[in-house]
């Protein structure tokens, strides 16, 4: 099965049903994406797909066809990316950091979305994403920094 | 002022226990590693003085954390303590984790290398400025001695050592060999005055890779020819495999193996969806044994029997039963608190490769040398032929502190060919935890003509968890840990307190949960205080006032946040604050929360204050973050933590039957630390131990209610 993740084309040799995370971690080693669930409960393995974000725990690879994958590894790709990874250090949002790979990710396609989100919308975006270290207060701070930070031109009309 | 027993956070009581019965010698603190204490011979490509640091001919200064990362920012300070020191930038060094040792890497406080009980700073606040000190006076009299230099002419700076009169300077790098050659200080001097580094609210060295998907935690280990696995054990507790099918199993694209253990299978293969997949088609027979029919109430029912038992006395103080007797009203409330599970985000996580004679291990551990010892005993090895790498960890809280899912892992590679990654599904994280068990508390309160207590009567039922797992914590029948902190940090002129020892049935592990005793002890004590000062008419706030120590820092801490947390201030109606304080793990903390109710009598929190006094706060940054995720920690087992058994098994199994607080749930936390010079207390677990009490004395502000078990009634809380 091919694959296109983070720009480049793969070859899976697994059943099409195998939850996308699988291949990411396991095949492909992209272990930034974390296992936290298994049931979309947690956010944790958050990616973009075809731009989306979606829960890798509950998506089979066999249904991504020709959408682009993109991971944690890749985030930086992106001026979104790039202003969250900065906010996440300047806020010290990150304590053991397991979850953060997802709500990178999660943030990512909010601000893509709306560029300047307020806490209803942080709250509606975020709240699928749990953190146990209880960094919530400084995601949500981080997000503020990364929106006001982010060039206008980057910003999606 | 009187000694602060708080059990897994030691008093200096329980400390002198520990250090006399375990670990011999307290003021070596932290063993440097005895193989390396006199440094190399001449020609050694690094110095490396101790088994903290390493500096390298390049002058690449790599640090030995004996301490797990689990989030709590001990490699960041493990690298703060040891760079001022040693002259040089946190942001500087290398860190890595030391592998499990016992014998090296010992924590002072615990008296092995463990991580946990809110003490990895405490324990290494002056073994790791030591260990980065006699590593710089080596430096600087390698350089005088290349100089013919007095060394006290000589200092160091930024990386190199410097003799100002000459002009003279060398990076650390160029003095490798010559200070390998040099001995090792045994009592080096710390710096005195302004510090550098320590009390900076420097970013951690961790983050970076924490953010771009580069860090490596247990379950990221990637090994040549590694296979993946999936595993459940038997679901009732202590039940055993009678018999299981492997066809489906092995039908299943990728699979290559099914694993028996005596109580488990696990399906071997060669990625975890085809590992998870295959296990999921077998139908496994199991033996449930003894607990076939053990339930959530027969659990409780025992505690409460064992309620009316007199039980061993842990503590007392004047004529208690006289002073009951005398008292003018009493005042008498039974609390019962649920069993919980760690739920760490991070599932647990194992790789190992048994080869004939010898095992290595993988995971994220927060007792790495107890796993290697486990996992040499389970295979019939020697500790020497057991390696066991430690990696990041995401989420301890406790869980950790066990080691029988790494003796899993080993004995299910015993029968792989090559290395194996044993990754436990959310359900199977759920059902096989080592628990927080069921703890209830009487406490009775003998009251003066004013209301104030004249006799404090506290009787605990809980599982003896120090029996086992830290024989330094139990003592003469009693554990430290759950009898530690029984009446809080107020000053009482009477007391008892008695422990009437409930295990668990066998098969069921319960273990240590992020703040410990202290997570009841402080809920129950806060509820009685609080609930004590309403019936005598009187301020909860003003009422611990008069029953602390004047001048001593909790009265400090608890003063400040009644004022920073508008205590006092008007709210709404069906608003309320509530208020609890903490002297634990060697810290004070008060917290101030408030609490909206609306028609139906639900509740949001929709903001706390929090007031800490840690001592010196090493890193500032580190402790805000500490105390705001204990608080989080802490608001999720309040709301919602409650795992019940029925049938023997854990009922709950991923997080829509145990929800955890999210985004939206989360209060607003507003942190602020004391300045102070004493000694640095354990920030980890005391956020976690008020929160309960605060939330749910705002409720009885609110209500006029008092709740006496936890969680809360679901109905209680309002929908996210």
């Amino acid at each position: 099965m091919l694959i296109q993740v983070n720009g480049t084309k793969r070859e899976a040799d697994v059943d099409p049903d195998t939850p996308l995370l699988w291949v990411l971690r396991d095949v492909f080693g992209l272990t930034g994406t974390k296992f936290g669930c298994g049931i979309a409960m947690c956010g944790a393995c958050t990616v973009h797909v075809g731009g989306q974000p979606r829960r890798a725990c509950v998506t089979p690879v066999g249904d991504i066809g020709e959408q682009p994958i993109v991971t944690i590894e890749a985030l930086s790709g992106s001026a979104t990316g790039q202003a969250l990874q900065k906010a996440w250090l300047s806020t010290d949002v990150v304590q053991c950091g397991y979850c953060q790979s997802g709500q990178l990710m999660q943030a990512a396609a909010l601000l893509d979305a709306k560029p300047a989100p307020d806490d209803a919308d942080i709250d509606a975006a975020m709240s699928g994403n749990i953190c146990r270290c209880g960094t919530y207060g400084r995601i949500r701070a981080a997000i503020k920094q990364a929106a006001v930070d982010l060039p206008p031109s980057a910003k999606a009309p | 002022m009187k000694p602060v027993v708080t059990g897994f956070s030691p008093s200096r009581r329980a400390l002198l226990a520990v250090a006399a019965g375990v670990i011999g010698e307290l003021a070596v603190g932290f063993r440097l590693s005895g193989d390396t204490a006199v440094a190399q011979t001449a020609g050694a490509p690094t110095f490396q003085p101790n088994g903290v640091v390493r500096i390298d001919r390049g002058g690449v200064v790599t640090l030995i954390s004996p301490y797990a990362e689990m989030g709590q920012g001990a490699l960041m300070s493990v690298a703060m303590l040891v760079a001022e020191e040693l002259e040089i930038e946190p942001s500087d060094v290398r860190i890595e984790h030391a592998i499990g040792d016992n014998a090296r890497y010992v924590s002072p406080l615990l008296g092995e290398q463990i991580t946990g009980g809110s003490l990895s700073l405490r324990g290494a606040w002056k073994p790791m400025r030591q260990a980065g000190a006699a590593a710089r006076v080596m430096l600087v009299e390698a350089a005088a001695h290349t100089w013919s230099v007095p060394a006290a002419a000589c200092h160091a700076e930024a990386g190199h050592v410097l003799h100002p009169a000459s002009g003279r300077r060398v990076a650390y790098g160029a003095l490798v060999e010559v200070a390998s050659t040099l001995e090792v200080p045994q009592d080096p001097p710390l710096k005195t005055g302004t510090l550098r580094v320590v009390g900076k609210a420097l970013a951690r060295i961790d983050s970076p890779s924490k953010v771009d998907g580069s860090a490596i935690f247990g379950i990221d280990v990637r090994l040549p020819g590694l296979r993946y696995a999936s595993v459940m054990a038997c679901p009732v507790f202590g039940g055993s495999l009678r018999r299981v099918d492997h066809a489906p199993a092995l039908a299943v694209r990728g699979v290559r193996q099914v694993v028996e253990l005596p109580n488990a299978i696990a399906v071997v293969a060669d990625h975890t969806g085809a590992a998870r997949k295959g296990l999921a088609a077998l139908k496994p027979e199991w033996s449930d044994g003894a607990n076939a029919s053990l339930d959530t109430a027969a659990l409780v029912s025992t505690c409460d029997t064992a309620l009316e038992t007199q039980g061993l006395i842990a503590e007392t103080k004047g004529e208690p039963a006289r002073a009951m007797g005398g008292a003018k009203a009493t005042y008498e409330a039974v609390f019962r608190l649920p069993m919980l599970a760690h739920a760490a985000l991070e599932p647990l996580s194992c790789t190992a490769h048994v080869r004939p004679g010898s095992c290595e291990i993988w995971a994220g551990s927060q007792a790495p040398g107890r796993a290697r010892n486990e996992v040499a005993l389970a295979l019939g090895l020697s500790a020497e032929a057991v390696r066991v790498n430690n990696l990041l960890i995401g989420g301890g809280f406790g869980r950790r502190l066990q080691s029988e899912w790494i003796t899993q892992a080993a004995l299910i590679a015993r029968q792989v060919d090559g290395p194996v990654k044993v990754t436990w599904s959310r359900e199977e994280d759920m059902r096989q935890s080592s628990y927080r068990f069921h703890n209830h508390s009487r406490v009775k309160v003998g009251l003066d003509d004013r209301g104030m207590p004249a006799s404090w009567d506290h009787r605990i039922v809980g599982p003896a968890v120090m029996a086992w797992f830290l024989p330094g914590y139990f003592r003469n029948g009693i554990d430290l840990d759950v009898t530690g902190g029984a009446y809080g940090p107020y000053v009482l002129p009477s007391l008892s307190v008695d422990f009437v020892r409930n295990d668990p049935p066998s098969g069921l592990l319960v273990g240590n949960w992020r703040g410990v005793g202290d997570t009841r002890n402080g809920f129950i004590v806060e509820s009685v205080i609080d609930e004590l000062a309403h019936r005598a008419g009187r301020d909860p706030v003003d009422y611990r006032r008069a029953l602390l120590e004047p001048g001593s820092r909790i009265l400090a801490v608890l003063d400040r946040a009644a004022m920073e947390g508008g205590w006092g201030n008007a709210l709404p109606r069906n608003s309320g604050r509530g208020v609890a304080i903490l002297s634990a793990f060697g810290s004070h903390i008060a917290l101030v929360s408030q609490v909206d109710m609306d028609e139906q009598g639900r509740i949001r929190v929709p903001r706390m204050t929090c007031v800490v006094d840690c001592g010196r706060a090493v890193n500032p940054s580190i402790v805000r973050q500490q105390i705001e995720g204990g608080i989080i920690f802490g608001l999720s087992a309040a709301l919602f933590g409650k795992i019940t058994v029925r049938d023997g098994q854990v009922e709950q199994s991923n997080f829509h039957d145990y929800p955890v607080v999210r985004m939206n749930e989360s209060p607003a936390i507003e942190v602020i630390i004391m300045d102070s010079v004493e000694e640095p207390g354990g920030v980890g677990e005391p956020g976690t131990a008020v929160v309960a009490p605060a939330v749910l004395n705002a409720i009885r502000s609110i209500t006029g209610k008092r709740l006496l078990s936890l969680p809360l009634d679901p109905t209680m809380v309002q929908p996210a």
